[in-house]
């Protein structure tokens, strides 16, 4: 019982104190001196929002900003990045190879307020963030009220109720309409038309056998499923012995981690689910699990603090 | 509470049936019938107000779904608020006073909207009923503009619609209304937070009869109800005759 506790924090740490490396360029557009300033250099929590990291990269740039008000936004290769998705999530969604560190741009000027929400900084991430708390505790215990003023253990005591009800669950699913052996070759994602993003619980009906990751995708992506057996294809990943044996602790031990789950990408066999629509790719906080992993052992150890099980999905769509 | 609403209540609990158990939400598929049927009524009674329609969103946007989603909309609807002079006409956002009588004052309402100052320029709102899959019931979305275009933001909103603001209601203005991107369209709008609608649904519910109505007749009066709640907060209005012909 203690080693299986043990192995729970450990797993919560590696997601709690997982980073992205970042290397923010500023863009030409706002450079008014020569030459222009070197790229920030900074370590992202996974779990975090890039609006947090303002207060970072603005001392870093300022003295090569133009004048005026600053409304700050991220992009990735002319894609806008959605605040208030947490960094890892749009790292493992937006970076089919994982790049790093991930080149990004952030810009203090012309806020595109036609696709973006707009962000007035810690304020708007803490409300987007208490919101989507209260949307979580409503799905597992049926309201949004007191989640706040809850003591710590009844806390605890409201997340591992989970099990016998709905998990908050936020998917996010690139559909591509052409295949690839390599992650390499995809075109990257250049609008966020090609993004369906699918906010539902799964319910979980307990019926004797596990529920594993598998009957949670096909609970949210029926359209994917036909009424094939399984048996002979698997999306390669980390086992699930492996993810127990995760490291935690320092970043280099989270790398030596996504190393390994970079180097199961030459050996992917695709998930020929449906003849005319397959999945190809399952990242959850980076990790790559196998379709036979419990579902139960996702939700205590990968969700994010707002509670949801953020998910991203690669799929070959038919044109 | 207006007279018209009042109705609604008796009219839907003497047709319920037993809904003890029942915690106030509906399923998605539910939601669609009740939503289609609201919307063929509403278009059937050819009354002064603009119908609403049923527009299908497939679930991805390069899929084709099994089961059609999609949301109710009512667009382009006129909310900035009448002057001093037009006080006595009455205009879409005045919630109380025309479901007494509007039998005969629905005629006037187009011409009441179009009259107005030309010292200020109008403000126009888009209204969707989207179903939550989270809290299970419908949730309304808006976006407000003016003629040229530009969105308004939610000060301005709440000067055209007082009910939404802060003061009016208990909770913060965070706490209520939201700005979030819409589900389907993938644009910044503003939402009116579900978390009490299940609670004050099955209020409304509490107390049925054992009567056997059609499906349709129940998830129709569903959204009914639904509106006649919600649609008061944002002025929306709903003509008599939906209410009457049971």
């Amino acid at each position: 019982m203690r080693k299986a506790l043990q192995k729970r924090m450990e797993a919560q740490k590696y997601v709690w104190e997982g980073a992205i490396p970042l290397q923010i360029h500023l863009h030409e557009s706002q450079v008014t001196t020569l030459p222009p300033p070197p790229p920030a250099l900074i370590l992202a929590p996974r779990i975090g929002y890039l609006p947090l990291l303002v207060p970072l990269i603005k001392p870093h740039f300022r003295s090569t900003l133009p004048p005026g008000v600053d409304t700050i936004w991220f992009e990735y290769r002319g894609l806008p990045l959605k605040w208030y998705i947490p960094t890892g999530v749009l790292f493992d969604l937006l970076c089919a190879e994982p790049e790093r560190p991930w080149n990004i741009t952030v810009h203090f000027r012309g806020y595109p307020g036609n696709v973006l929400i707009p962000c007035d900084g810690e304020d708007s991430v803490k409300w987007s963030f208490i919101n989507s708390l209260k949307e979580a505790a409503y799905i597992i215990n049926g309201n949004c009220k007191n989640v706040m003023n809850m003591s710590q253990s009844d806390q605890l005591e409201l997340w591992h109720s989970v099990m016998n009800g709905r998990v908050p669950v936020r998917l996010y699913v690139w559909g591509l309409s052409e295949d690839f052996d390599d992650l390499e070759d995809i075109s990257q994602v250049d609008s966020w038309e090609k993004i369906s993003y699918v906010n539902r619980p799964v319910e979980i009906h307990k019926e004797g056998k596990c529920f594993t990751l598998h009957d949670a995708m096909k609970n949210l992506l029926p359209e994917f499923f036909s009424d094939e057996s399984l048996s002979d294809s698997k999306l390669a990943g980390v086992d699930f012995e492996d993810v127990q044996k995760i490291p935690s602790e320092d970043v280099s031990s989270n790398k030596v981690v996504e190393d390994r789950g970079q180097n199961a990408y030459e050996h992917r066999e695709a998930c020929y689910i449906s003849s005319s629509a397959e999945i190809k790719l399952i990242r959850i906080q980076g990790i790559e699990p196998k379709l036979e992993i419990p579902f139960s052992w996702l939700v205590n150890n990968l969700l994010n603090p707002d509670h949801f099980l953020h998910i991203c999905v690669c799929v070959k769509v038919p044109q | 509470m207006c007279l018209a609403t009042l109705e609604v209540f008796w009219t839907v609990i003497e047709v319920m049936m037993d809904v003890c158990n029942w915690d106030g939400t509906v399923s998605a598929k539910d939601f669609r019938i009740g939503a289609l049927s609201f919307a063929q009524k509403w278009e059937s009674l050819n009354s002064a107000f603009p119908p609403w329609s049923w527009v299908p969103c497939p679930k991805h946007s390069w899929l084709a779904s099994h089961e059609e989603e999609g949301y109710l909309s009512l667009e382009n609807i006129c909310i900035s608020r009448p002057n001093e002079e037009d006080i006595d006409q009455n205009s879409q956002t005045d919630p109380g006073e025309e479901e007494t009588s509007c039998s005969e004052k629905e005629d006037d309402i187009d011409d009441a909207t179009l009259v107005q100052s030309n010292h200020h320029e109008l403000h126009y709102c888009d209204f969707h009923v989207v179903y939550s899959y989270t809290f299970r019931v419908p949730v309304l979305y808006l976006r407000a503009y003016c003629s040229d275009g530009r969105p308004l933001l939610l000060d301005e909103i709440e000067k055209e619609l007082p009910a939404c603001s802060s003061k009016e209601l208990p909770e913060t203005k965070w706490a209520f209304i939201t700005q979030e991107e819409h589900p389907y369209l993938k644009r910044p709008w503003y939402k009116l937070h579900p978390c009490g609608t299940s609670e004050f649904m099955k209020l409304l519910f509490l107390g049925g009869d054992t009567a056997q109505p059609k499906l349709e007749v129940v998830l129709e009066l569903y959204l009914l109800s639904w509106f006649s709640a919600v649609g008061q907060v944002v002025g929306l209005t709903i003509p008599c005759k939906m209410l009457n012909d049971r």
